[in-house]
């Protein structure tokens, strides 16, 4: 078992042309069982034709009814991601993986908006992806660091995600998903959202949750943890060097208010019942320590 | 991107915040020409600084005749100003505004940001304007109100009336209240702004509500739909070294220590400049090169980290998955050779390629101190920079 995907999964690319897209289309193509899972790509000016044999249609609906894909991964240009996700969204798929970075805060207020009381769920933007080891990968993220196992990864970021399952590995400790759920203020599914689905997963027994300065996410995650979670959890938060009002890289990282400190959020956490590293060479250790 | 009050208030009043009358100078003859120019008997000479707590550190002065203008000007014009926000250093005025006097009767701050709980625009206000307004919500959280914006209607006016009301607005004054508000939401939508904020507002002797200060912040990711926004960036409020980095897609941010960061991701960034701590060593800055680092980015970013004059050593911590480990050690030995490091370098590779990149760096004949891991590279690059080898 997993989270959001597995080997069954059908995937369409919206941004398929692109070099982004095209580039991570082949290499997810590549990894355990991409040539099956990835089935559709969208973009309305070449639809009827194909690339590497993977057939392209002019929209996200086209794309579901044809080939039954339920999942789609968006490398659009962020001038029009935004756009792309409303699409993925008006076709009803289960799931989107908004890949682009650097979405204007304003688009993404108004995409979720419109997404309130709709099926389908998102990831990103401005993220990594997921994978379930040696399954599927849906983004892009290396694939050939991960093996499949037992451990849950959620983060805010992208490398030092990669950083995490790279510490795991050298434990010898696979993963049963590892979700990056972006940088972004105005985003898709939190650090709680994926945290509920690793509780319910029987593969996994035991999660890494990784976060970083600026808003609430983790303290509410922590919370949700505290009264309802079944399994370990240990925490990093990155960013407990930085300076106040000073945005690090991602939009969302930022001290703003005296708030969103990392130190607030280690403490938190700590509260909470959750074992926490202050040092982000540490994560997979601290992991191994609180395994059964 | 941050702009000035005086840029502020320009924006503001296109949308109908109503703001004092008030002129931009950048010479002490011109704030003299400019108050002549309001009339009345009273003026407020304002330092244009990006940094906020201007009024406490002497930026901003009451003057009650030309003479007094010209005085005031003088002081302030050229002056380092310190505020909490500045650093120690402070920061140098280069602009005034010259503004009309205006009688206060209450003062009140207003703000507007993207609140990530609710994924709306979020409308503060307080009583309490005119003071710290983070004073305030730590001590008297009960005195800042909130309320959340429906992206589809925008500010209504129940929602503007009821805010007016809780910050002590007279009900007289209420209409111009919510005619403010509004259009301070429209003017925040529509210009892609990050935060807004006005502290103080306030509502005057002759029944008047007026934007007594303009905050505005944009956010980056919307720039390119706004050229007029972007024409008002000022270059002198900013880090030299973040500028010059910015122009080759560096994300790079000055701090206070000597150990030089060179990192893929934002968050793998943060995550070293921590760990450096944890081993009893301080981050000279913070830079992530994105995931497309080519042999000139790499460069670009040594020369940047080169040119602070405390530095003792540089740490490149990557974690290739799309960037290849052996481009990364590749662009790392031309950097080297090309700038002709001065400073010991830690190099941490792992990921794609991790081998070959580390065959690179070793063949290269470059001092380069190789590290296995995180933890490894951290202490190696506190060694030397404490001189130790």
């Amino acid at each position: 078992m997993s989270i959001l995907i597995d080997r069954n999964t059908r995937v369409m690319t919206q941004g398929i042309t692109g070099k982004t897209g095209q580039f991570h289309t082949r290499m997810s193509r590549e990894y355990a069982n991409g040539r099956n899972c990835y089935v559709a790509g969208v973009n309305p000016k070449k639809a009827g034709e194909d690339f590497d044999g993977i057939p392209i249609f002019a929209n996200a609906q086209e794309a579901k009814a044809k080939t039954g894909a339920n999942v789609s991964v968006i490398y659009v240009p962020p001038p029009f991601a935004a756009a792309a996700i409303d699409e993925a969204v008006d076709a009803e798929l289960d799931l989107v993986i908004c890949i682009t970075e650097g979405i204007p805060v304003r688009d993404m207020i108004r995409t979720k908006d419109r997404m309130r009381g709709r099926k389908t769920l998102l990831i990103g933007p401005n993220c990594p992806g997921l994978i379930t080891p040696e399954e599927i990968k849906i983004g892009i993220m290396p694939g050939h660091i991960h093996k499949k196992g037992p451990i849950g990864v959620v983060s805010r970021s992208g490398t030092l995600t990669y950083e995490a399952v790279g510490q795991l590995m050298e434990l010898g400790l696979g993963q049963s998903s590892c979700v990056g759920i972006g940088g972004d203020p105005v985003n898709g599914l939190k650090h709680i959202d994926v945290m509920k689905l690793f509780n319910d997963d029987p593969a996994t027994e035991a999660v890494i949750m990784v976060g970083e300065i600026g808003g609430s996410d983790e303290e509410d995650c922590a919370r949700w943890i505290k009264a309802n979670m079944k399994k370990p959890v240990i925490g990093f938060i990155a960013g407990l060097t930085a300076p106040a009002g000073k945005r690090m890289g991602h939009a969302g990282a930022i001290i703003s208010g005296g708030k969103g400190t990392a130190q607030e959020k280690l403490s938190v956490m700590e509260e909470c019942g959750i074992k926490v590293t202050r040092n982000p060479g540490e994560m997979g250790k601290t992991l191994k320590s609180v395994l059964k | 991107m941050k702009i000035h009050e005086y840029q502020g208030k320009e924006l503001f009043r296109k949308f109908g915040v109503v703001t004092p009358r008030g002129t931009p100078c950048f010479s002490v003859d011109e704030a003299v020409e400019a108050a002549k120019g309001l009339g009345g008997k009273v003026w407020v000479v304002k330092a244009q600084i990006h940094a906020g707590g201007r009024g406490k550190g002497g930026g901003v002065k009451v003057a009650k005749s030309l003479d007094e203008v010209r005085a005031r000007a003088g002081e302030i014009l050229g002056m380092q100003l310190v505020t909490h926000q500045t650093g120690p250093h402070g920061q140098k005025v280069r602009r005034l505004l010259v503004e009309e006097g205006a009688d206060i009767k209450q003062e009140l701050y207003v703000g507007m940001v993207v609140d990530r709980g609710t994924q709306r625009v979020a409308l503060m206000a307080s009583s309490e304007g005119g003071m710290d307004i983070e004073e305030v919500a730590a001590k008297t959280p009960e005195k800042i109100h909130k309320v959340f914006v429906d992206p589809k209607t925008g500010l209504t006016d129940a929602q503007a009336d009821e805010m007016a009301a809780k910050i002590g607005i007279a009900a007289a004054l209420v209409p111009q209240a919510r005619s403010l508000l509004k259009s301070l939401y429209k003017c925040f939508d529509e210009t892609d702004a990050s935060l807004a904020e006005i502290n103080p507002l306030i509502t005057t002797g002759e029944g008047k509500v007026i934007a007594l200060d303009a905050k505005l912040n944009f956010d980056d990711n919307a720039l390119f739909r706004h050229p007029d926004i972007v024409a008002m960036r000022d270059l002198d409020e900013e880090d030299p070294a973040e500028v010059e980095a910015s122009k080759y897609d560096l994300n790079y941010i000055q701090l206070e220590g000597n150990i030089g960061c060179l990192v893929n991701g934002a968050g793998l960034a943060m995550a070293t400049m921590d760990i450096i701590k944890v081993y009893g060593g301080a981050p000279a800055n913070f830079l992530d090169v994105g995931g497309g680092a080519t042999a000139e980015k790499v460069t670009e970013a040594f020369k940047i980290m080169l040119k602070n004059p405390g530095l003792k050593a540089i740490l490149v911590n990557i974690f290739g998955g799309i960037m290849k480990c052996d481009v990364i050690a590749a662009a790392c030995v031309e950097a080297a050779r090309q700038v002709s490091l001065s400073v010991p370098l830690v190099c941490r590779l792992e990921g794609t390629n991790v081998e070959l990149g580390k065959k690179i760096l070793a063949d290269s004949g470059l001092p380069i101190i190789s590290a296995n891991n995180m933890s490894d590279a951290a202490q190696k690059v506190v060694a030397a920079a404490a001189g130790k080898k």
